[in-house]
């Protein structure tokens, strides 16, 4: 059934938006690490959507997406008031939490968002969270205050220096491990070369490190194995086994090439959008 | 006209109209046209109106076939059709889907010296021309709407055959079913795997689905069992049992290297794309899908002869199906096969596949197959296929489709304690009423059977929902 957008926030303007969703029965399941699949139209595909927060008692959930083809564009098109058509959630294996000491949640670009709510849940239980987030420029940064308002540190890198370190997350990441032996776990959710420049940092410290993957999805529900992904030389389903695994299993160069299966149609069916929207505007 | 010793009409059954082979692979409508009403009549005046028939025990849902036929052959449809919906909520989709000769056609008696009785066209004729009749229906009056009882709730997870059946039967007998759907669209396997040239969508799968909602069975889609709710939850909202049809799901892989390559699918995947995405109309679907030029399906089933025709209608240039026993041995229906043939599939027989190959990019070029023949007959009299030794190919391929059956989706099950598995890890329950261990909760079709057919499903929803009557409103 279709769900009402109680927000629109554009973080990023024409790239990056946040929507408050009211969908109650979703916010009263959803936990840290879940996500959604949505269809915005009619003739719309499945897309799926890590929840980056959720209410249960205002009954909304909160998701991030950075506009990158045609199902984003168009739910770009949607404002406070109007309405998804198919929202299906939480879905996937939630975040294993416990009390372990200091955890680092690393994110980048919208990934931030997505591990935004993993934060949440490991400061909830009681660990030290400390914040590693990256974009290009400061501009680009991604919920910085919503980290800092329960985060004790907040580490920011940026490629142009423009705020925090000049560089990348992970040169923060391995400073800080080289002098905190405290670290129980890294978490990182963002885009796949940084899941896998995290997982290579933080092996010679044998720190578990735990990702977060974005496979392509369909159904989101196992039936497919379209999200499938090589972890430890076994295959498994992303929307039922994960989506979080050992970083250090992951085959992230599989998983690459998958994301890259409907490229040339991916660009077909947005530049068919700009097209038609257009032509629909004269 | 030919007859046997006791009179019996040997006359060939009436030919079903199909569109030609070269014109149908270009399109996505319907193959076999369906009988016109002097087609229908004519074949129903084949039946020989059996006083013990053992058509109506070969159907696994006990459609009154002599009854309906009988109707038939005097050109009353409507009663034809209130007959099969006495015991069968989806005749349009039986009529077209069910391997018939191994069922009611299998079990007809004509079938012992000529050809059966086509029960199975004459039921998709009825369903079809009853539910064309819908104006007219509207002006007689509608079939028998029972009172529903908002007290009697019952709650189906998954909207597939055996869930549709169950919210058919309890709600024509007054209860209030709700059908959970995980995904956005109604119908199970009827709508992403069944594919539209053999089981059209809008004509067929959603007018029986308005029926139900005729009799006041209410949908709920993008809820997932085991997700968005428990089974508790349904308990707590009221609901006094719960039946579980959520189906196999979970493709199998052949577990060989290479097959996460880009290109290689599951039957799943490739045709929900297709039939749920709508992914043959993409661009003006967003829905993608791999328009392969040389196209390889592994397995022997329906699944497969879907998957072959599929891609043709897509545009391959060739589509094999690999085997690896003999054309004989596989578990398709015959008229699939048949058709696959017409339409230009090709089988590679006894060839299993060892390993997939691919460029730098990771994209699928070929799949190497080992050469296989059949041994000796085993303890069973099967002989089982065994690798000629150093027979060994490769296959140009851009495009593997992977149809060798399903195991249990674990969603439902992780999230519901208590609930006994078998050894398989398929629900277990009592064969006779179809509840599981846990009471009040029943569950059939292909989550307790693995991957079977749509009739067998619909068999097992209407087991569970006569113990459900029977449990919920004891006969007083």
């Amino acid at each position: 059934m279709p769900c009402k957008i109680l927000e629109k926030e554009r973080l990023i303007p024409g790239q990056t938006s946040k929507l408050v969703i009211d969908a109650p029965h979703i916010a009263k399941k959803a936990l840290p690490g879940n996500f959604v699949i949505l269809r915005v139209c009619e003739k719309g595909e499945r897309i799926p959507l890590t929840i980056a927060d959720a209410d249960p008692e205002r009954g909304t959930i909160t998701i991030v997406y950075l506009v990158m083809g045609k199902s984003t564009a168009l739910l770009e098109t949607l404002d406070a008031g109007d309405s998804i058509l198919d929202l299906c959630g939480p879905l996937g294996k939630a975040t294993h939490i416990e009390k372990a000491g200091t955890v680092i949640c690393v994110g980048g670009g919208t990934g931030i968002a997505a591990m935004h709510h993993i934060a949440k849940g490991h400061h909830k239980a009681g660990n030290h969270v400390v914040a590693v987030i990256g974009a290009r420029s400061k501009d680009l940064l991604l919920f910085y205050d919503e980290l800092s308002s329960f985060c004790p540190e907040v580490l920011v890198s940026t490629d142009d220096g423009s705020f925090g370190h000049k560089g990348l997350v992970t040169d923060l990441l391995r400073q800080r491990l080289e002098t905190d032996k405290t670290v129980s776990e890294v978490v990182a959710v963002g885009p796949v070369p940084m899941m896998a420049a995290v997982a290579k940092t933080t092996e010679p410290f044998g720190v578990k490190t735990t990702v977060s993957l974005n496979s392509i999805m369909v159904d989101g529900i196992g039936m497919c194995g379209a999200c499938r992904v090589s972890v430890g030389g076994e295959t498994r389903f992303a929307c039922v086994d994960g989506p979080e695994f050992d970083g250090h299993k992951v085959d992230f160069n599989e998983l690459r090439q998958r994301l890259a299966a409907f490229k040339p149609q991916e660009k077909a069916s947005y530049d068919h959008h700009c097209k038609c929207t257009c032509a629909g505007e004269k | 006209m030919n007859s046997d010793k006791k009179g019996r009409s040997l006359q060939p059954r009436v030919p079903m109209p199909c569109q030609p082979a070269h014109e149908r692979v270009g399109n996505f409508d319907e193959v076999a046209l369906g009988y016109s009403r002097e087609d229908a009549m004519r074949e129903a005046s084949r039946c020989l109106q059996c006083k013990k028939p053992k058509c109506v025990k070969g159907c696994p849902v006990e459609v009154q076939i002599p009854q309906f036929i009988a109707a038939l052959a005097k050109g009353d449809v409507e009663s034809a059709y209130r007959t099969l919906r006495e015991t069968n909520s989806l005749p349009a989709v039986c009529g077209r889907v069910c391997p018939q000769e191994n069922q009611c056609e299998g079990a007809c008696i004509l079938g012992a010296k000529g050809q059966p009785v086509a029960i199975g066209r004459l039921e998709r004729y009825a369903a079809d021309t009853y539910m064309a009749l819908d104006a007219c229906d509207q002006l007689t009056g509608r079939p028998e709407c029972p009172l529903i009882d908002p007290d009697l709730k019952v709650a189906c997870i998954g909207s597939g055959p055996a869930s549709l059946t169950v919210a058919g039967y309890l709600s024509s007998r007054g209860f209030k079913v709700t059908v959970y759907e995980a995904l956005h669209e109604l119908g199970g396997v009827l709508v992403y795997g069944i594919p539209e040239f053999r089981l059209p969508k809008s004509d067929i799968v959603e007018k029986e689905i308005a029926a139900l909602r005729q009799q006041e069975v209410e949908f709920v889609t993008n809820w997932v069992g085991g997700r968005t709710f428990s089974i508790d939850d349904l308990f707590a909202e009221g609901y006094k049992a719960v039946f579980i049809g959520v189906g196999a799901g979970l493709p199998r892989f052949l577990d060989i290297p290479g097959e996460n390559l880009v290109g290689v699918f599951s039957a799943n995947e490739y045709l929900t794309r297709v039939n749920l995405g709508r992914a043959y109309g993409f661009p003006d679907y967003d829905t993608p899908v791999y328009r392969g030029r040389e196209v390889t399906v592994f397995g022997g089933g329906n699944v497969a002869m879907d998957a072959a025709r599929t891609a043709l209608r897509l545009g391959a240039e060739s589509v094999r199906i690999v085997y690896r026993r003999t054309r004989d041995e596989m578990p398709a229906r015959l008229e699939e096969l048949e058709h696959a043939e017409e339409e230009g599939v090709r089988l590679e027989l006894l060839a299993a596949p060892l390993g997939f190959k691919g460029d730098a990019d990771g994209r699928l070029t070929a799949v190497t197959l080992q050469r296989m023949e059949l041994g000796e007959p085993d303890a069973s009299g099967r002989r089982s296929p065994r690798p000629v030794e150093g027979a060994v190919y490769d296959l140009p391929t851009d495009l593997a489709v992977i149809a060798v059956g399903t195991r249990p989706n674990p969603i439902l099950l992780e999230a519901t304690p208590g609930l006994t598995l078998d050894r398989r890890g398929y629900i277990a329950v009592d064969e006779a009423t179809g509840m599981t261990s846990i009471p009040g909760v029943y569950a059939g079709g292909d989550i307790v059977t693995g991957a079977a057919t749509v009739i067998l499903a619909m068999g097992a929803g209407r087991r569970a929902a006569k113990d459900i009557e029977a449990r919920l409103r004891p006969a007083t």
